[in-house]
């Protein structure tokens, strides 16, 4: 009988399951690849951020212990997103320390990995494959480079496909200005933060923007096509999982896949 | 000072707008960061030091009264006087007082934080004392009835024609773009201030306890002057600037330069150790120390304790792409930036101050610069916290977070929300991509298309493979 195989619980994220779901796929499809079996937990919603970054400790609260008991049991909590697993880390500052909650937080954080993160773990890199080809540039999102370490495990990744040239922009470690509900609270200043990122963008003469957070990719990417900028936006991972079929970030679709079924 | 906190969008809205700021904003960027960046470099042991610097300052907080009568004891001892204030109020009459028993018409000052903090010099010229600020960036902005917007580099905001047009006016000479010219005029006209001042002001940067001294770090020379030449000195202080001995002082001096402007060391370091002693050349007769509170006592012990271990290197503010946008007067009160964004709110209140925390992306940049590693995103979200508790997060701001939050707590309605979102995006966008334009989400598409989804809900597309 074949040993069983490690079990990771996807957390999907909301961007993800709401904008792209090619991202989770491809974040199974490489979880897989690197040896896992993935499993999604049905009672996973949101991480809780917008709720703790305003202030409501209550809500975050709640939401952490669903979160905590969605993913019970797995040996990893896995996600393609720096900045909800980054959240998921920040999960026993909710607790007071005689909480039984808070060991179960300082459990989960234990388990809780940014995918790329994880795949430099656990992956062999010689197994990636991919028919991508182009220039690249990386935007390090805030989070994931500041609260769990992002920064070479997507690069060292990429480095295994031969036909990834990566470009560096100027300021790769400068905040986009999406910060989640700053976006829209402060909207002026969330626009210069990411014009300046899109002229950096631009300067590298990049085709493609990679990055491993939405959040940031959908600012970005709504920002390049507001200025006509011809960058195309995608999530390292669809690179990583050679899932490259879906057009960019907001691009338009030749065959109307939008208007396919609900 | 007026705070103006509140305007923080108004402000911030016409500082986005205003050419020459943006210039000087620009010229920020591109100098600080990378200068410090290249000194950090020079310094393999520099997070160590930092290390060091974080457990010496939570060391110090947790004996402040003893560190602050030590240094206390050792003033008197030195033979000046240690004037102990617990509101902005007391600071200011205390000065005051020191003013007037030695008749003074003038004092010089040299550049000081605190002392904008109390609000000194609208105090003491309405009492008859007249300030001259003598640190240049405080002269030009004095000259201009103006305000520092930056904690170390003041007068940031202005261009050089902006210092040449105010120097023209009140030096009564032709005017002059060239910045030689411009500091040797400063350098005639503060000269004779020097001379004639009745009393001197300077902040402090660190006291230490050990001997009852204090430093100051300036780069100008222009606070030695301050400090030697009058009669009496006045050195204003917060309390928590108190370090054990001169050695640990200096672990301070050297994160301190390289964090600010990059530099090994700062040009003048100068250390006043009480009163001129019989057969010193020089140095002031009389020697006070005034010790501000101003707040400061309640955050030790509390949440916000750690602001209190910040050496004002401005580092924060460097780094900080929001300040880099906006600049520091959007911030509406004395401190700017990130640092400002906690501390404005525990000296002027939450009510008047909330949109400054609030202001920040959480990139964590500032934390990831700060010499004594102040979690300043940790600090800023501890003021959206109460805010929460007290109902002031605005209206609409909690009304969503409450509806979403509603959601986020009950999976199946969840999935319900995400599907019925993702069905409308792509119902409005259709082949197109992206969105240019969605009602009540102009904050979003007034600068920005909104990228369709590209399908049906994972979750959704998930369930159905399943099958």
């Amino acid at each position: 009988m074949p040993t069983p195989r490690p079990k990771v619980g996807l957390f999907v994220t909301c961007l993800a399951d709401m904008f792209r779901p090619e991202v989770a796929f491809a974040s199974v499809k490489l979880l897989e690849l690197a040896g896992f079996d993935v499993e999604v937990p049905q009672r996973q919603t949101c991480c809780g951020q917008p709720a703790f970054n305003s202030g409501d400790r209550e809500d975050s609260a709640a939401i952490a212990r669903q979160t905590i008991d969605a993913f019970d049991g797995f040996e990893y909590v896995v996600g393609p997103s720096g900045s909800c697993i980054g959240m998921l880390h920040h999960y026993p500052e909710l607790f007071a320390e005689n909480d039984p909650w808070h060991r179960r937080a300082l459990e989960l954080k234990a388990r809780a990995f940014e995918i790329t993160s994880f795949l430099a773990l656990h992956l062999d890199m010689d197994k990636l494959s991919s028919s991508f080809n182009g220039k690249v540039t990386y935007h390090d999102s805030c989070s994931g480079l500041r609260e769990l370490g992002v920064k070479k495990q997507p690069r060292e990744l990429l480095s295994k496909l031969p036909g990834v040239q990566i470009c560096e922009m100027e300021e790769a470690e400068t905040c986009c200005g999406f910060g989640g509900t700053f976006c829209v609270k402060y909207p002026e200043i969330s626009n210069r933060m990411v014009g300046n990122k899109s002229e950096n963008i631009r300067a590298t003469g990049a085709d493609t923007l990679l990055g491993g957070d939405l959040g940031c990719l959908l600012n970005m990417a709504g920002k390049l096509k507001r200025e006509g900028i011809n960058v195309e936006a995608r999530h390292v991972v669809e690179v990583l999982a050679d899932m490259l079929d879906t057009p960019a970030i907001g691009e338009a679709s030749s065959v109307g896949k939008a208007g396919k079924g609900a | 000072m007026e705070v103006r906190s509140k305007e923080f969008k108004k402000s911030a809205h016409i500082a986005l707008h205003d050419v020459n700021l943006q210039r000087a904003l620009g010229n920020l960027k591109a100098g600080f960061p990378g200068k410090r960046a290249a000194a950090v470099a020079r310094l393999p042991e520099f997070d160590a030091l930092r290390d060091q610097a974080r457990d010496l300052k939570n060391h110090i907080l947790e004996h402040l009264d003893l560190y602050l009568e030590e240094f206390e004891r050792n003033v008197t001892a030195n033979g000046g006087t240690v004037h102990w204030c617990r509101t902005a109020e007391d600071a200011r009459r205390t000065i005051l007082e020191l003013c007037r028993e030695q008749d003074a018409k003038t004092v010089t000052k040299g550049k000081s934080m605190v002392t904008e903090e109390i609000a000194l010099n609208e105090y003491l010229e309405a009492n008859g004392v007249t300030p001259v600020e003598t640190d240049l960036g405080e002269y030009i902005l004095q000259l201009r009835h103006d305000h520092p917007s930056h904690i170390v580099a003041p007068a940031i905001h202005l261009t050089l024609d902006d210092v040449a047009t105010a120097f023209h006016e009140h030096h009564h000479r032709p005017k002059s773009n060239d910045p030689a010219v411009l500091m040797q005029e400063a350098r005639e006209m503060l000269r004779k201030q020097f001379v004639a001042a009745d009393v001197g002001i300077t902040g402090a940067n660190f006291l230490v306890a050990e001997t009852g001294s204090t430093i100051i770090c300036t780069n100008e020379g222009n606070g030695d002057l301050t400090q030697t030449l009058p009669k009496t000195h006045i050195v204003v202080s917060s309390i928590e600037k108190v370090v054990p001995t001169l050695e640990d002082m200096t672990l301070f001096l050297r994160l301190l330069a390289r964090s600010a402007t990059g530099q090994e060391f700062t040009v003048y370091n100068t250390l006043s150790t009480g009163p001129r002693r019989p057969g010193d050349r020089d140095g002031p007769e009389n020697f006070h120390v005034v010790l501000v509170d101003n707040g400061r006592s309640d955050m030790v012990g509390g949440e916000l304790q750690e602001m209190l271990r910040c050496i004002r290197c401005s580092a924060c503010m460097n780094h900080c792409p929001v300040y880099g946008a906006v600049g520091g007067h959007s911030y509406g009160w004395v401190y700017p930036g990130p640092m400002g964004s906690v501390l404005t709110p525990q000296m002027v209140g939450i009510e008047n101050a909330g949109l400054l925390p609030n202001a920040s992306t959480f990139c964590g940049k500032c934390e990831e610069v700060c010499p004594v590693r102040i979690p300043l995103p940790k600090l800023m979200r501890h003021w959206r916290e109460r805010e929460w508790e007290k109902h002031l997060t605005p209206a609409a701001a909690r009304g969503g977070i409450g509806v979403w939050a509603f959601f986020a707590k009950r999976p199946a309605l969840y999935r319900l929300l995400a599907w019925s979102s993702n069905l409308f995006l792509r119902l409005v966008g259709g082949k197109r991509g992206r969105i240019r334009k969605l009602p009540l989400a102009g904050g979003w598409t007034d600068f920005r298309d909104m990228p369709v989804p590209s399908g049906k809900t994972f979750m959704q597309q998930w369930q159905e493979q399943k099958r």
